[in-house]
Formats: structure tokens, sequence, C-alpha cells
């Protein structure tokens, strides 16, 4: 067992902790700060994968905006769910066992499959290369540019949608 | 001494499978938004590792580019999801997705 074992079973305790906290709370906005947690459990994946810019973006655009933005909506909703309203619906069993299936069926394949894994350093010039590529016509120029038309349609949606008529 | 691969997929897959059950279990609209995010985030946590294991051989970054396209859509979703959410809470004083059955009021 080497620090990144460590490291690694350390990040997954949080990741997957935070992630049955949010499933498994009955008050929302626990549920919210333990959804945080789940992300940076995450991000610190990133980092022990060598994907600094992505564990940045991670804390970014889903611990500073998306975790944000769901607080938001839940502070604003308060009213509309009591605290002692049934939290779950009635295929809720149903829906546990779908998912515990499923996780069981997936851990049976991904363990008996033989990656193609190669041993290899990650270029020291990875983030610029990144960058590069992102705007490189004949690399992905095309959804980098489709992606940020989604964002502002989305956030012009967005705004249409919840303003007050 | 690198950890194995499948180690991640195990965990993304776990995550994965919770986030699953909460979008299939929870009432609360909310709720299910942030189900949705955990799997997502499983997504992401697969392409990167597949990204260091598999690409990175190569000098690509595909993979990483994958996972900020699927950030930018997990930021669009949850904005357009949440703008949803409190128009229906406006007109309805409820964010209990089994009583939000009509497209018209």
């Amino acid at each position: 067992m080497s620090v990144q074992h460590v490291v690694f079973i350390i990040l997954s305790a949080i990741a997957l902790i935070g992630a049955l906290g949010v499933v498994l709370n009955r008050r929302l906005f626990r549920s919210a700060l333990f959804l945080v947690v789940s992300f940076v459990g995450v991000a610190g994946f990133y980092i022990l994968l060598e994907a600094e810019l992505l564990a940045m973006i991670q804390l970014l655009v889903y611990v500073g905006a998306i975790a944000i933005l769901i607080i938001f909506a839940i502070m604003l909703s308060r009213q509309a769910m009591a605290a002692d309203d049934k939290v779950l619906n009635e295929q809720w069993v149903l829906g546990g066992l779908a998912a515990v299936v499923l996780c069981a069926f997936l851990i049976y394949i991904l363990t008996r499959v033989n990656w193609p894994v190669v041993e290899a350093a990650v270029p020291a010039n990875s983030i610029q290369r990144l960058g590069e590529s992102l705007v490189n016509p004949n690399g992905f120029v095309l959804p980098f540019e489709v992606a940020s038309v989604l964002l502002l349609v989305a956030l012009v949606g967005a705004v249409i949608i919840a303003r007050e008529k | 001494m690198q950890v194995p691969l499948s180690w991640y997929l195990v965990v993304a897959a776990a995550l994965f499978c919770i986030g699953l059950y909460g979008v299939l279990s929870r009432r609360n609209a909310i709720g299910i938004l942030m189900g949705v995010e955990l799997m997502l985030n499983a997504v992401n946590v697969n392409l990167i590792a597949f990204w260091r294991y598999v690409e990175v051989v190569q000098a690509s970054v595909a993979g990483q580019v994958f996972a900020i396209i699927v950030i930018t859509v997990a930021a669009a979703e949850a904005a357009v999801g949440l703008a949803l959410i409190i128009a229906i809470y406006r007109s309805r004083r409820t964010v209990d997705v089994t009583e939000a059955d009509q497209l018209k009021l």
C-alpha cells in the first residue's frame, strides 16, 4: 500500500459518504451540504489522476456555482415541503433495488475486464495542450464553441423561465 | 505504485448508482437534480481515469475535453432545471414531482 492507495481510499470515503448523505438525508438543505462534500472528494480524485485543471474547474463550477445555485433554490422553495412530509415516493424500494442490482452488475463487469492500461507519466505541458486543443480547428474548437452557445442559451432561458410574470 | 484503474471505475460505479437511487426515490425535484449531478460526477471520474490510464500515452487530451464539456452541460442543466423548479413553485406552491403532473395549470 503506497501513499496513493491510502489517499485514494480516503477520497473515495469522502465522495461516497457525501453521496450517501445526499440521497439518505431527510432534510434537503443538509443534502445540499453533503453534495459539496462529495464534489470536493471528486476534485481530490482529479488531483490524484494528475488532471489539476479539471480539479480547479470542479471546485469552481460544482462547489462554487452549482451547489450554491441548488442552495438558493432550496431556500426559495423552503415552505413547499414541511419537515414531516414524506421525502421518498412510492417506488423507492424498486429504485433502491435497481440501483443495487446495477451497482453489483457494474462492479462484477469492471473488475473482470482486463483494461489496456499503460504506465506513462503525464506530460508536463498537458494543461497547455488542453488549452491549445480547445481552440485548434483540428482539435475541439467546434464542441468548445457549441458549449459556449449552449451556456448562453441556458442562461437566457433560465432567466426567462424563472422571471416573475 | 499507482492505484489500479478498476478502483476508480468501481468507486465511480458506486457514485453513479447512489445518484440513480436519489433520482428514482426522491419526491422533491431539487433532490432529483442533486442525484443527477452525482451521476454526472461519476461519469466524469470515469472519463478522467480512462484519460490518465489509457489515453495519456498518446499525448492526447480528449478525455479532459470530454469532461469539460460534461461539466458545461451539467451547469446548463442545473440552471435551467432549477429555473423550472422555481417556476413550478411560483404557480403551484409545490416542488413535489408527484404532484406536478400536468403541463398546464
